[in-house]
């Protein structure tokens, strides 16, 4: 990772990367986004309101591993002093709060038809909106250290400690049995969605997955480009 | 309500915040990559 601490060969190859994942990604949610509306039959018990799954998954995913991604940048910055991971972690935040809030809603509309209520202060949900709220807390907190010059360490702290609620997440739904179901798709266990109803999602998870990649990366572009700026103000004022 | 109501309110929120996302990153990039160059130019 440190070969790309040079923020010249990091924009060599962030450049054109930018560019194939926005591509790459529209591809698949199009794709993903069209058998989930019209390819794919309701289900049995949910009806069409299923199809909220094809989006509902992948905005929970990305809300979670864009934190864990944080908390990654963190350590990096922490222990290892690299000097783009405090870029990283600032440009990660707004995506990985959009799309945690893109969970919230897309379940409190799939709950209503199919709970019977907008929203339930289940183990799952309530979890998923503090998670919402340290994505705000990280942004307030690292954009007021970016703005008085600092390195970023609180942000970088908070980030880490934050990290504790990921698990608390996805354990959830096991430790307390309220609203929301359980884990439908496992790495070790398969998944217990027909696979007639179960294909489109891949499509858009990673077609989010490349476009949350994209945004991070031109976020991180803006970032470094603001300090190349700032740096060119400060010596021609000290000339 | 239709539940097809549901899904599309639900598609519709993912499509706005989604291009919104793009675009205010994009615009973001490209405002401060041009202001970086046109700082460099005027050196």
């Amino acid at each position: 990772m440190h070969g790309y601490a040079n923020p010249a060969r990091f924009l060599k190859i962030a450049r054109p990367a930018t560019a194939w994942l926005l591509g790459i990604g529209a591809l698949l949610l199009a794709a993903g986004v069209y058998g989930g509306l019209a390819v794919t039959p309701p289900d049995y018990l949910q009806g069409e309101t299923v199809r909220i799954l094809y989006i509902h998954v992948p905005a929970a995913w990305l809300g979670m591993a864009g934190w864990a991604s944080i908390a990654a940048a963190s350590i990096s910055q922490l222990v290892w002093r690299h000097p783009l991971a405090a870029v990283a972690g600032r440009a990660i935040a707004p995506a990985g709060a959009t799309f945690a809030a893109l969970c919230l809603a897309t379940g409190s509309i799939w709950g209503r038809p199919t709970w019977g209520t907008w929203w339930e202060w289940d183990g799952r949900l309530t979890s998923m909106l503090i998670l919402f709220f340290l994505y705000m807390g990280y942004i307030g907190l690292a954009s007021a250290e970016r703005e008085r010059g600092g390195e970023g360490r609180m942000a970088a702290l908070f980030g880490l400690v934050g990290a504790v609620n990921l698990p608390i997440i996805h354990y959830s739904v096991l430790w307390w049995r309220t609203l929301h179901q359980g884990q439908s798709i496992s790495i070790t266990q398969g998944s217990s969605i027909a696979p007639e109803l179960l294909w489109p999602l891949p499509l858009t998870m990673v077609g989010f997955t490349a476009i949350f990649a994209a945004v991070a990366l031109m976020l991180m572009r803006a970032d470094l480009a603001r300090t190349k700026l700032e740096a060119r103000l400060r010596r021609s004022a000290a000339e | 309500m239709s539940q097809w109501s549901f899904v599309f309110a639900a598609y519709g929120l993912a499509l706005l915040a989604t291009v919104g996302l793009v675009a205010a990153a994009y615009r973001s990039m490209r405002r401060a990559e041009s202001e970086a160059e046109a700082a460099t130019r005027r050196r």
